[in-house]
């Protein structure tokens, strides 16, 4: 896949999470496979997350929260992303610890996970990836992005190569 | 001295040092009133030396008061006692009858802008607090370092102006503990000394000095030693004492695993003179403790206290690696500005201080630690901090993410293992 498949990629706590640990790890984590990674740390509102991503055109913002209230953060956070024109296009996650224990079990309260999922990915998210589902899911989503940036890359190599000379 | 008036919390940590007791301390808050003072009750009735702790909410912490208020009026739950939204008259009705002199209590809250929270406190009599313009910036958001330093600068003011109503403020600095794990520990030492140093300069008299139990025992005691001897020549003429705490990373998963490193706690603390422990659960793994697991906390940390006996021989701690990193540390950072704000503001601008894998903007983040085989915190990569690595333990490669989830739960790892061995030599210890 070579640099092509390098994605740029801001990571980013949330406004009511101060934790940092999950964020250094998704940092080194991407790195790891490959990526440039920009990281904006913990408490982050979602104004100056959108202003920072803008600025920042990255191929993918990673939103990570661990305190029970990724739900909540999340939607704020991301309704503050997609009102940015330049990045109604812009892949857009959230994983970790996103409910408390009574959100997240069947039944009480706030519903089921799935529900939950449904909620965060019709609000803008492009995918949502649960404390349970482990790193493999997020890799190969990560993965596939790199792919599809490789892909469009040698598509425009191919048409500029194609390109009627003068 | 003997005309001022002393600080009661700290003169209780005096008094108890004196007769062979180490103070323990939970960290303890509840949303409601009648939950906080029964909290209080239950460990001012522990089997223990024990100090109260009010914790502070999270939107307290945040300065998001209306959420506060709405959370209380919605009769919701809250991480904490959100000290600017019950009136003061509640609050004083908590401590009624009590705190008293053998059972201070402290206000402990996350702040960079505390000025409202150190008021609040003060107007319901609670005149010990903690923090610090590093501690409670660096680690948990984004506020510029410059502003938090001033945020503390007016803290200070209002804390000193108190004295006018026969109140001595005190302050502890959570400079000891910064990001909990993988910060060596002779930067530690050196943001707590310099912390404690800040508050003096701004007209504290009554101050603590903090230490976060680390990765490997006879490292923890250096730095405490360190600690000790730097303090007596920094603070001359202040009412200092020096206050360990428990572990405060990835915590172990198994009851005697997270016992057993509470008990390292307490003696690390015992062999080293440290006047206070604040201590963990064996919950902490896996949820937000009851007083009841808090209570046990402080029983097994002073039954722990005990049976380590008295503080052992003197030792000045000289010589060491920990002590030689922060005295360059220190000394560095004071010898940039005559005022203690300014200067540390500056140190972290230029990477003279930096903490390793903290995501502040105002940190350099060229600093890298590891953990050693013989579990020592080292320097992997030392940026512009004016210390070197190590030269026969430099380790200069770079961490994976694999190996950084290694070292976050080297302790958890290492204490579940040990505990899982030793089992049957802890009495009245059931898995």
């Amino acid at each position: 896949m070579g640099t092509d498949a390098t994605l740029d990629v801001i990571v980013s706590g949330t406004e009511s999470d101060s934790h940092t640990w999950n964020l250094v790890f998704l940092q080194l984590q991407l790195e790891d496979w490959g990526h440039r990674v920009r990281n904006l740390g913990p408490c982050l509102p979602g104004g100056e997350l959108a202003e920072e991503c803008r600025r920042g055109a990255p191929d993918l913002i990673v939103l990570s929260s661990v305190n029970g209230h990724g739900e909540s953060d999340g939607l704020a956070a991301v309704a503050a992303l997609r009102a940015v024109p330049e990045l109604a296009g812009t892949p857009v996650v959230i994983g970790g610890k996103l409910g408390t224990g009574r959100q997240l079990s069947a039944g009480a309260g706030g519903g089921t996970g799935g529900e939950m999922t449904h909620r965060l990915l019709s609000a803008g998210f492009s995918a949502v990836f649960h404390e349970a589902s482990g790193v493999a899911e997020f890799e190969r989503y990560v993965a596939a992005l790199g792919a599809e940036k490789a892909r469009r890359a040698g598509r425009v190599l191919e048409e500029l190569r194609a390109a009627p000379t003068p | 001295m003997n005309d001022r008036p002393v600080n009661a919390f700290a003169d209780f940590v005096r008094r108890s040092h004196a007769r062979g007791s180490l103070v323990v301390q939970p960290r303890m808050g509840f949303g409601d009133p009648r939950a906080m003072r029964e909290g209080l009750i239950a460990v001012k009735g522990a089997n223990a030396t024990t100090v109260g702790t009010v914790t502070l909410d999270s939107y307290t912490r945040l300065g998001k008061l209306a959420d506060a208020r709405r959370a209380v009026a919605e009769g919701g739950d809250l991480n904490g006692y959100p000290i600017r939204t019950h009136p003061p008259e509640t609050n004083r009705g908590v401590l009624e009858g009590v705190r008293d002199r053998d059972f201070p209590v402290q206000v402990r809250h996350g702040s960079a802008s505390p000025q409202g929270i150190i008021a609040a406190s003060l107007a319901a009599g609670l005149d010990t607090t903690e923090g610090g313009p590093v501690s409670y910036c660096l680690p948990y958001g984004r506020l510029p370092l410059r502003r938090a330093v001033r945020n503390w600068e007016r803290s200070c003011e209002l804390m000193v102006r108190a004295r006018a109503h026969d109140v001595e403020p005190h302050v502890e600095t959570f400079g000891g503990c910064m990001l909990g794990q993988l910060c060596p520990p002779g930067l530690l030492v050196a943001i707590s000394l310099l912390e404690g140093v800040f508050f003096r300069q701004h007209g504290l008299r009554s101050i603590s000095l903090s230490y976060a139990q680390q990765t490997n025992a006879e490292q923890d005691r250096e730095a405490v030693l360190a600690l000790r001897r730097l303090a007596g020549a920094l603070l001359p003429d202040v009412d200092w004492h020096i206050v360990i705490y428990n572990y405060m990373g990835v915590y172990p998963r198994t009851r005697s695993g997270a016992l057993l490193l509470l008990e390292r706690a307490a003696e690390l603390a015992v062999r080293t003179g440290a006047e206070r422990l604040i201590v963990k659960t064996a919950a902490e793994a896996h949820r937000i403790p009851t007083v009841g697991e808090n209570v046990e906390a402080l029983e097994i940390a002073a039954l722990a206290a005990q049976n380590a006996g008295g503080s052992g021989p003197p030792d000045t701690g000289a010589g060491s690696e920990v002590l030689d990193e922060a005295t360059a540390l220190v000394d560095t950072v004071l010898g940039l500005n005559a005022d203690v704000g300014a200067a540390l503001v500056e140190a972290f601008a230029r990477g003279l201080l930096d903490v390793p894998y903290c995501l502040h903007p105002d940190n350099a983040g060229r600093a890298r630690s590891y953990i050693e085989s013989d579990g020592r915190l080292r320097w992997s990569h030392t940026g512009a901090l004016p210390v070197r690595p190590h030269g026969r333990s430099a380790d200069r490669r770079s961490m994976s993410a694999a190996d950084l989830l290694r070292a976050l739960s080297h302790v958890a790892r290492s204490y579940d293992e040990s505990a899982a061995t030793t089992l049957d030599r802890l009495p009245g210890i059931s898995g």
